[in-house]
């Protein structure tokens, strides 16, 4: 299994599928694990860390996942393979420049990843599209049950899973979601979704985990309590309250820009069409950007009925391929396909050699025009 | 929406409780937040954070023994001086001889939880998940007792007492 054979598609838990989809991108449930009898990483020489990494990946490679699995040395892999593994959430940043041997084990279709040498021993996690969160914790739990009859954990009674840092002590678990709120960032009211999370102890991140900005409006959010409240509370605190408010919020706002403010949303949808379309050197942040417009546009014409001049002419895009081809036209898969194919570490990994960014704004602008365009079959 | 104390500016800020399964709601303006002593979280490193509450912690008293705070772990080697720099512990074991200094961080990053509630391992010996189920007894006998509800409370103290025959 080589990284090309996936690098061409997008993983299934970002299709723009699962329930609540038109907000709710994906969702993730990891747990953090050590094991027994050995020092945490930050004591640990590198001769113990391969002991570790040795004895988990025997571990997590016999497992029965219901679907193939493989392997990759994070500590052996090129600069560009570990900012692609990055890209597609498969590793933490933390994990891809670390240091001393450390790997990650992958299902090939994405929804199972678990990081060895990360900052605990062990970080298992389980992708999903949409709001899944508790097939997500099911699916988790029992492959933390397999793990768990050929492994010891550092545990302890009073405080749970021992990890290394003592934010994550208790369950281990961390509960996130991808959320789209492009309705909330155009009103002027995203800090309001700030407050509203700093207030239930939930972390806001961006697009690729701690440390980065939202790009394309996407945010993730996770619990930050692990100790003294159960995984099932903690999922169901996300489905049951968290999540619909968030939504409920974005929704407000998406209704808003329509009844009061549609030429604020048709001029950004408009904007986002021209450019995309016609530029011919696009940088990342600003396609990431701009993609997001359209995805809103789709959603608000599925989801809502919304029908303005430019969601209009976003349709026409949306139906240049016909039923019969649907393959081609614009969808939010479509965008989402756009989205991901065009970060740079994708981009180069797909063209077969590493690019300056000049030429990687060149070829990122010319995958998104013919996608739009329709001149000619989207090609990867 | 208006905020709820002063009904005159927008509310910015909204507070959200659930305590045990009730969820209370206010919106209330950033104004009046400050006012009632409702800070609002900037983003602080997690590091940073660790060692300004460590930092802010009394020193051990002078009579009860060697402290904490010059001993190292003899599983790992590990101080507190390495965890205020490097915000990680060294191995499980840091937990016990340190739990005097990280009880306060603990309890201040989870909330004021400081039992664990949730999994345990299937391989835990017996005595031990018995041992984790009185002290989550415990932590809800306290919740009862906090909030009044001694009908509860003097429930769960006997079941205390029968687990822990």
């Amino acid at each position: 299994m080589k990284l090309t054979d996936i690098s061409n598609d997008i993983n299934e838990w970002f299709n723009g599928s699962g329930p609540l989809a038109d907000i709710v991108i994906s969702s993730r449930i990891r747990l953090a694990r050590n094991i027994a009898g050995y020092k945490f990483l930050s004591r640990c020489s590198n001769a113990e860390k391969a002991e570790i990494l040795k004895k988990l990946r025997d571990v997590l490679m016999s497992l029965e996942l219901g679907d193939k699995v493989f392997y990759i040395s994070v500590d052996k892999a090129s600069t560009l393979n570990r900012h692609f593994l990055m890209e597609r959430h498969l590793i933490s940043r933390h994990h891809a420049f670390g240091k001393g041997p450390r790997g990650v084990v992958i299902a090939q279709r994405e929804f199972f990843t678990a990081m060895i040498n990360e900052e605990d021993h062990l970080r298992i996690q389980v992708l999903k599209a949409g709001c899944q969160l508790s097939q997500c914790a099911k699916q988790i739990n029992h492959i933390d049950d397999m793990i768990e009859q050929k492994i010891d954990y550092a545990f302890n009674p009073r405080y749970g899973y021992l990890t290394a840092c003592p934010t994550n002590l208790g369950t281990g678990i961390r509960v996130s979601v991808m959320l789209h709120l492009p309705a909330l960032k155009m009103t002027g009211q995203i800090e309001k979704f700030f407050n509203a999370a700093r207030d239930m102890s939930l972390a806001v991140r961006g697009l690729f985990g701690e440390g980065t900005e939202a790009a394309s409006d996407l945010y993730q959010i996770s619990n930050q309590v692990t100790l003294g409240i159960s995984e099932s509370d903690s999922v169901s605190q996300f489905e049951n309250a968290i999540i619909p408010e968030i939504v409920e919020y974005e929704n407000a706002a998406r209704s808003q820009l329509l009844s009061k403010q549609p030429d604020i949303l048709d001029d950004k949808i408009s904007r986002a069409m021209a450019l995309l379309q016609n530029a011919h050197l696009i940088s990342s942040q600003e396609a990431l950007f701009l993609l997001s417009h359209l995805r809103l546009g789709i959603n608000m014409h599925e989801h809502m009925g919304a029908s303005t001049p430019a969601i209009e002419k976003l349709r026409t895009l949306c139906d240049i391929g016909g039923d019969a081809d649907k393959a081609h036209s614009l969808s939010i898969a479509t965008i989402n396909r756009l989205f991901m194919l065009t970060l740079p570490a994708h981009l180069q990994l797909n063209y077969g050699k590493p690019l300056d960014p000049t030429h990687r704004d060149a070829l990122r602008a010319k995958i998104i025009r013919s996608a739009l365009n329709q001149d000619t079959p989207q090609k990867s | 929406m208006q905020c709820q104390i002063c009904d005159k500016n927008n509310a910015t800020i909204h507070l959200t409780e659930i305590a045990n399964g009730t969820r209370t709601e206010m919106h209330i303006c950033e104004h009046c937040a400050a006012e009632q002593g409702i800070a609002v979280k900037s983003h602080i490193p997690i590091n940073e954070l660790l060692s300004s509450l460590l930092a802010v912690q009394p020193a051990d008293d002078e009579l009860s023994g060697p402290s904490e705070q010059k001993v190292s772990c003899p599983n790992c080697g590990f101080t507190l001086d390495q965890f205020r720099k490097e915000g990680l512990l060294g191995c499980p074991h840091d937990y016990e001889i340190f739990e005097k200094s990280l009880r306060p961080l603990i309890e201040k990053a989870h909330n004021g939880k400081t039992t664990h509630c949730g999994k345990l391992p299937s391989k835990t010996p017996q005595d031990s998940k018995k041992q984790m189920h009185i002290l989550n007894l415990r932590q809800q006998l306290e919740a009862a007792v906090q909030s009044e509800d001694y009908e509860l409370a003097a429930k769960l103290r006997d079941k205390i007492n029968q687990n822990e025959k």
